[in-house]
């Protein structure tokens, strides 16, 4: 009985020791699991799936720099919402019953709504299975404002702060007299309108807004009627949140027709577009935190080695500098823990190739530098064929993109 | 007055697009009476055919290849699939080519990619043909009206001078008793079928440069085509091309109309509170509208006349 006593307590010791390794191998390597919602099938399936290149990307390069601190791993979890916001509430439960603590988004203002909400409502009835919300391209301003969600992140400039820009560099042109106002039909478009107009009231004696339009999302083929209102109206600039085909095809219709207005918009360098729209383009204007071609710090060369990994063209910045604050944010946290990740995120601020970046405390903005580009010849091309790529025209400061903001988190943490 | 021209213009090139990719659909609904949802899907094929042809050997020879090509592929859809499932009723059939657009689209996305494919307009073809007061018009949207216009023609001869054309118009209303006279309406159907789906090619390979050629571009089309061909009448031609003008021409004067539902309403005489019950349906800019037109369009028309504007088949 003896011998038998042994041999157990032999056991047992064996299994407690093995139980601390594994426990030990536990936490020396742990993985942070970031859910990305987002449409990978329908309409908009080709730029949901250039943004989950993006986050692959991003995520890897986080890793390899071991930016989330010894034994942290990001990994990707690809989650289809086809920019429903119905479907996207479906996957956030799954992502959360999976153990995803991080979710990020962008694709659509209207799926960004839906799981800000969500992700309050979970966080305050499930705060051991909390959410961190990271947004990297819904930019209708009021996710930082009325809607305004401590869990909620942004790091794309919003389109208030993109039309604050684009109408300071419009109004400092002085050949331009009269601008019309293009849209998509939907709470995003609404927004730029309604920036547009506000922003360019009483701004010159000698300029004004001559006619404005809206179109439904991704639903009209034929811009020549609306290219032929803008020249009856005499506008010599249009000022557009257009993005996807819809740019694509103003543009176009508007080359065709010989119209001579210089375009404003936010979604230009899309390389889609710019394959489609070719050498027509030339001298449309982009606000936007990165264009292809860019040569501050290591950015070509993150170009050029997404280029050769994906076999696509560099575009979704937003996504990498996301993935590095967000693996800088749990180093300083020393910890998964969401809480303690928005609590670092919250106010944090961070280098990048483009200079040192703010994420606001009061509202949870990202300020960073902008920039005006415009689409020219003779630049750094984006395609082979197509002899047109970015070139800077102005850049903005951090502070200057500051806007008020009447946000007052309804549910920040003590 | 030169608003007035390039409304009427851009309402004329609108129209005979949708015209091309119809006209293909009312044989098809009107003789067979199958509910062709990959007609739209054809369309698409036709364009990205096209885009890789004209890779290859330019975009002439594209024009011709690829809506045979596409029509090949259409009659085999129908000799090895829709032949198949015809004895099980019309809604197999409808189910069946519901199936298919989805299979196609997703094949296309593997084929070509999501994105969208530089097709570009021929070199030949990419000036300006005359200018309309500012507005320059480009010589390629006048060349599409012109095979849109040769394609009707054509077709209409074709159905109203020949042999083969009698047996179709007959098999549309008759099927029974062209089939008791010894004629080969299975082919037939094969002919109409794949004769359809190359027009939709057709309209593809003309369209595809100039709206974008994208996986996208079937779902967009797909529903306005349907309009079309109601509204039109199932097995018309010459009422497809009456609502497809109609349709272009109310479509772009919509666009260019700024005035909210109320002010319109009150143009013709009807007074309505703007401000009463039911004001956010009259406070409606007609121009943001526009693209509901079509089918506001086809709702007023069967209401008033269900069998389409010169409908032959009404089952």
């Amino acid at each position: 009985m003896r011998f038998g006593q042994v041999v157990a307590a032999g056991f047992a010791a064996c299994f407690v020791l093995s139980g601390v390794f594994v426990a030990g191998a536990a936490r020396a390597e742990e993985t942070i699991k970031v859910g990305l919602i987002d449409p990978m099938s329908g309409a908009f399936a080709a730029t949901g799936r250039m943004g989950e290149q993006h986050f692959r990307f991003a995520i890897d390069r986080a890793n390899n720099g071991v930016l989330a601190g010894t034994g942290m791993k990001l990994e990707l979890v690809v989650l289809d919402n086809e920019v429903s916001p119905e479907k996207s509430l479906v996957m956030l439960r799954k992502a959360i019953d999976d153990g995803v603590h991080y979710i990020t988004q962008g694709n659509g203002s209207s799926v960004a709504y839906a799981l800000t909400d969500a992700v309050a409502k979970n966080n305050k009835r499930d705060p051991d299975r909390a959410v961190v919300y990271l947004n990297y391209a819904a930019v209708d301003p009021s996710l930082t404002n009325d809607k305004c969600n401590w869990w909620h992140f942004r790091f794309d400039a919003d389109s208030d702060m993109k039309m604050h820009a684009l109408t300071d560099y419009l109004v400092a042109q002085k050949d331009i007299h009269q601008v019309y106002v293009f849209n998509q039909d939907y709470s995003f478009g609404q927004a730029v309108e309604r920036g547009a107009l506000e922003m360019l009231k009483d701004r010159r004696p000698d300029l004004r807004v001559v006619g404005t339009d809206r179109v439904p999302l991704g639903k009209v083929k034929d811009f020549a009627p609306y290219i032929a209102k803008m020249q009856a109206a005499g506008a010599d600039a249009v000022v557009t949140g257009n993005w996807g085909v819809d740019l694509a095809l103003l543009v176009k219709a508007a080359a065709d027709s010989g119209f001579k207005g210089r375009f404003f918009t936010y979604y230009l360098q899309s390389p889609d577009i710019i394959s489609q729209v070719g050498p027509a383009g030339k001298g449309a204007a982009l606000i936007n935190a990165y264009f292809y071609g860019m040569a501050y710090g290591d950015l070509e060369q993150q170009a050029a080695d997404f280029g050769k990994q994906y076999d696509q063209i560099f575009n979704f910045w937003t996504a990498v500098n996301e993935m590095e604050m967000l693996g800088a944010a749990i180093k300083k946290a020393g910890s998964s823990d969401p809480l303690k990740v928005g609590k670092a995120l919250d106010g944090m601020t961070w280098k990048n190739p483009m200079g040192t970046v703010t994420m606001r405390a009061d509202n949870h903005q990202l300020l960073q530098p902008m920039f005006i580009s415009v689409l020219d010849s003779g630049t750094k091309h984006i395609f082979p064929d197509v002899n047109m790529g970015f070139r800077e025209i102005s850049r903005i400061e951090p502070e200057q993109t500051k806007m008020a903001t009447t946000c007052k988190f309804p549910n920040a943490p003590r | 007055m030169e608003a007035g021209i390039l409304v009427l213009l851009n309402g004329l090139v609108y129209g005979l697009l949708l015209f091309m990719l119809s006209s293909g659909l009312t044989l098809i609904v009107g003789m067979m009476g199958v509910l062709n949802f990959a007609h739209a899907s054809f369309y698409m094929l036709g364009a990205y055919v096209a885009y890789s042809i004209s890779t290859f050997v330019g975009f002439w020879p594209a024009l011709l290849v690829a809506p045979l090509v596409v029509g090949a592929l259409g009659a085999l859809v129908e000799h090895y699939g829709l032949r198949a499932v015809h004895r099980h009723g019309h809604l197999a059939e409808l189910l069946f080519t519901f199936g298919l657009a989805l299979i196609i689209g997703e094949l296309t996305a593997l084929a070509w990619g999501r994105w969208p494919v530089p097709y570009r307009v021929p070199v030949a073809l990419d000036f300006p043909l005359f200018h309309v007061g500012t507005t320059a018009y480009p010589a390629y949207r006048m060349f599409m009206m012109g095979v849109s216009v040769a394609m009707f023609v054509a077709l209409y001869a074709a159905l109203a001078r020949t042999r083969l054309g009698l047996v179709v118009r007959a098999a549309l209303t008759h099927p029974d008793m062209v089939a008791m006279l010894g004629h080969d309406v299975p082919k037939v159907f094969t002919l109409v079928f794949g004769g359809g789906c190359a027009l939709a090619g057709l309209a593809g390979v003309m369209a595809g440069n100039v709206f974008t050629t994208d996986p996208g571009m079937a779902r967009a089309l797909g529903a306005i085509v349907f309009a079309v061909v109601v509204m039109g009448g199932l097995g018309s031609i010459s009422g497809a091309l009456f609502a497809s003008l109609l349709i272009g021409l109310v479509q772009t004067v919509s666009i260019g109309l700024d005035m909210k539902l109320y002010a319109a309403l009150g143009y013709i005489g009807l007074h309505v509170d703007p401000h009463g019950w039911l004001s956010d349906v009259w406070e409606i800019s007609i121009n943001r509208a526009a693209p509901t037109v079509p089918f506001l369009m086809l709702i007023l028309i069967l209401a008033i006349h269900p069998k389409g504007l010169s409908g032959s088949r009404s089952s």
